[in-house]
């Protein structure tokens, strides 16, 4: 019997829900193994990674503070990806960003925190953008394939970070290669009392709100939607595809470099070449599973940060080595976005002859 | 400024050898019309259940078999997502890079602790005391095996012409009576093969050991090879080896005195931004194989 994929007539509305819960039955079953070989009684993680983090008050704000930066990095990927644009280099310029706020501060030791906030998180912007102009031009002039210039230029940043904390700006007290402290007033302040919550998480909803607003309810949001569905189509309709790309890549990578000034800012207060824990490359994870929409980032978003949380929780209270919580993002990735291509195909038993199968069957 | 040009040949040769294995299991999975970006993952999967089984077994063949096992089954696994659901292939391919890497790491940690991986069995150098022809015996393979039969895989047996036809023409190739999907999952297991022999040289070859972080982005440099070479045998080789001639010259100029000013890092990042600048060169108005990025569903 073979079996093949043919599409629904219609699209019910209960299915979604459906292979979104399937997909995370599936997570569970293929999970339960590694964590049982590693000594731990998979109800009793995935009580860790899913329920402990939400059930104190200090939990809840950590997980707020682990998701901030994969917002900013999952709303950089989807403003990219639904232009069609495919940017996987949010880690590098996440790095860039990281180090643009640094300089940044750097350059002005003695601005006022009400300045100094704001230009810290403008160097990071800048330099985000400035790491990914590069492949964006080279797309619009040329056409060169970003997927492979983005990713290169990951292990490029990286290495810059490492060179600038080895080289001028070593921790001048310690000698570690990590760069000195910012000034005070360079540092987020807190948004809930007795918390390490910093301006950057309101910041993102912020942003995503904003977002949000542009994608669905103006032009620009409306040419960015065209481009990424049909570029040919939106050409036709007189729509720059060329603009468009250039700019959501440009978009794209300001706010993942607001997200590593943000992160300096709000957490290091120094450059470490630690400072970004793959955000980067979990952002594409944050913008898929959120269906590229803005609400969906925030909501995968706060759920990857509560599982962060609940990987750091389960690996001092089990034993559990803290990568799982990358294996159940990546795996619930892929789960979900397999899954879901049953909302438009259905299964059927291929018929035994079709008219254009040849013998070789 | 001497430049000891025969150790930096013999250097080059080596550090080529991933690359194109990389490169060679990438190519041919874009010749069948799938972006594998889980190369990354698949290299690093190699290179882990090779030095784990190499380890167990107390024998590097073994690890080196078992390295390759795991890449046929992680290029079937990118097959499952591309081939048979059809999901977006950029989305398929990080996903499984991110999935391989974060459980190589587990049960590293798992099994090695916070600690280093201990040494285990590894190939030796053939003719060690000849100038460039000490190599690896996988290096041999590679340039003067596996690289001429790729050639004649792709060029003249019906499998390249198969796998051919079903990345540029599914439609056409399915009329014909060629199974697609097949010939695409076909590619991916001989792909994600090669893509874990290059991943298993890096630690079974070079290093006797397994580091975090152990591919360090190869697997995007042999993506970025693949596109430079458009998508033909021979000039991958020849980018794998412009990669390693600038890496053998970036580890001489650290140690050159005229270059002791410029960071040992930015140094290592020359062999990448030579890489994009080649694709500049040579990476505009590509012709991609035409059913790249697409999934094939009769309809």
């Amino acid at each position: 019997m073979r079996l093949r994929l043919v599409l629904r007539g219609r699209e019910p509305r209960w299915l979604v829900v459906l292979l979104i819960a399937i997909a995370v039955v599936i997570v569970f079953a293929v999970t339960a193994g590694p964590i049982r070989l590693a000594g731990a009684n998979p109800r009793a993680a995935y009580q860790r990674y899913l329920i402990t983090p939400l059930t104190s008050f200090t939990s809840f704000t950590e997980v707020l503070l682990a998701s901030t930066p994969l917002l900013f990095t999952g709303l950089a990927v989807a403003i990219a990806f639904r232009a069609g644009y495919w940017n996987i280099g949010g880690e590098g310029q996440f790095l860039a960003g990281a180090t643009g706020a640094v300089a940044t501060g750097f350059a002005f030791p003695g601005l006022p925190a009400a300045l100094a906030i704001p230009a810290g998180l403008l160097g990071g912007v800048v330099a985000g953008m400035l790491w990914g102009v590069v492949p964006a031009w080279l797309r619009a002039t040329w056409g060169i394939d970003e997927v492979v210039t983005t990713l290169l230029l990951n292990p490029v940043a990286l290495l810059g970070v490492q060179a600038l904390v080895t080289g001028p700006w070593r921790n001048s007290q310690t000698g570690f290669a990590v760069s000195d402290s910012l000034a005070p007033g360079y540092a987020l302040p807190t948004v809930i009392p007795d918390s390490s919550v910093h301006l950057g998480f309101p910041l993102a909803v912020l942003l995503a709100a904003l977002i949000w607003i542009v994608m669905s309810r103006t032009v620009t949001g409306l040419r960015v939607r065209a481009v990424g569905l049909s570029p040919d189509a939106a050409a036709f309709s007189g729509i720059g595809v060329r603009k468009v790309h250039f700019g959501a890549a440009l978009i794209s990578a300001g706010i993942a470099g607001l997200g590593g000034a943000v992160q300096v800012l709000g957490v290091t207060h120094q450059l470490t070449p630690q400072v970004s824990d793959s955000y980067g490359y979990t952002g594409i994870v944050v913008a898929t599973l959120g269906g590229l929409s803005a609400l969906g980032v925030l909501l995968v978003g706060l759920l990857l940060g509560n599982i962060t949380v609940g990987a750091q929780n389960a690996s001092l209270a089990l034993q559990l080595p803290p990568q799982m919580g990358q294996i159940i993002s990546s795996s619930l990735l892929l789960a979900v976005v397999g899954m879901l291509v049953f909302r438009r195909y259905r299964i059927v038993r291929a018929p035994r002859d079709t008219a254009h199968q040849g013998g070789a069957e | 400024m001497n430049l000891p040009l025969w150790a930096m040949v013999t250097a080059m040769l080596t550090t080529a050898t991933p690359l194109v294995f990389g490169a060679l299991g990438e190519l041919v999975t874009e010749r069948a019309g799938v972006l594998n970006l889980g190369i990354e993952g698949t290299m690093y999967a190699g290179a882990f259940v090779g030095v784990l089984v190499a380890g167990s077994s107390g024998s590097v063949w073994i690890g080196l078999l078992a390295a390759l096992v795991t890449g046929v089954l992680a290029g079937l696994f990118v097959g499952v997502f591309t081939v048979t659901l059809g999901v977006n292939q950029h989305v398929a391919g990080i996903g499984t890079t991110l999935l391989l890497i974060a459980s190589c790491n587990f049960a590293s940690r798992l099994l090695y602790g916070g600690g280093s991986v201990p040494q285990v069995p590894k190939f030796s150098q053939l003719l060690p005391d000849v100038p460039v022809a000490s190599q690896y015996l996988l290096t041999y393979l590679a340039f003067l095996i596996v690289a001429p039969a790729m050639f004649v895989l792709l060029r003249s047996t019906g499998f390249g012409l198969r796998v051919r036809a079903v990345g540029d023409n599914p439609e056409a190739a399915d009329a014909a009576g060629i199974s697609v999907a097949r010939t695409r999952y076909a590619a991916l297991g001989l792909g994600g093969m090669l893509m874990a022999a290059g991943g298993a040289f890096i630690t079974l070859a070079m290093l006797g050991t397994f580091t975090l972080n152990i591919t360090n982005g190869r697997g995007w440099v042999c993506i970025a090879l693949v596109i430079f070479a458009r998508w033909r045998v021979i000039p991958a080789v020849l980018g794998g080896l412009l990669f390693a001639a600038v890496d053998a010259l970036q580890l001489q100029l650290v140690i050159t005195p005229q270059f002791a000013g410029i960071p040992q890092q930015l140094m290592s990042a020359l062999p990448y931004l030579v890489v994009i600048g080649a694709l500049v060169v040579a990476g505009r108005s590509l012709r991609y194989p035409g059913a790249y990025l697409k999934p094939y569903r009769r309809t």
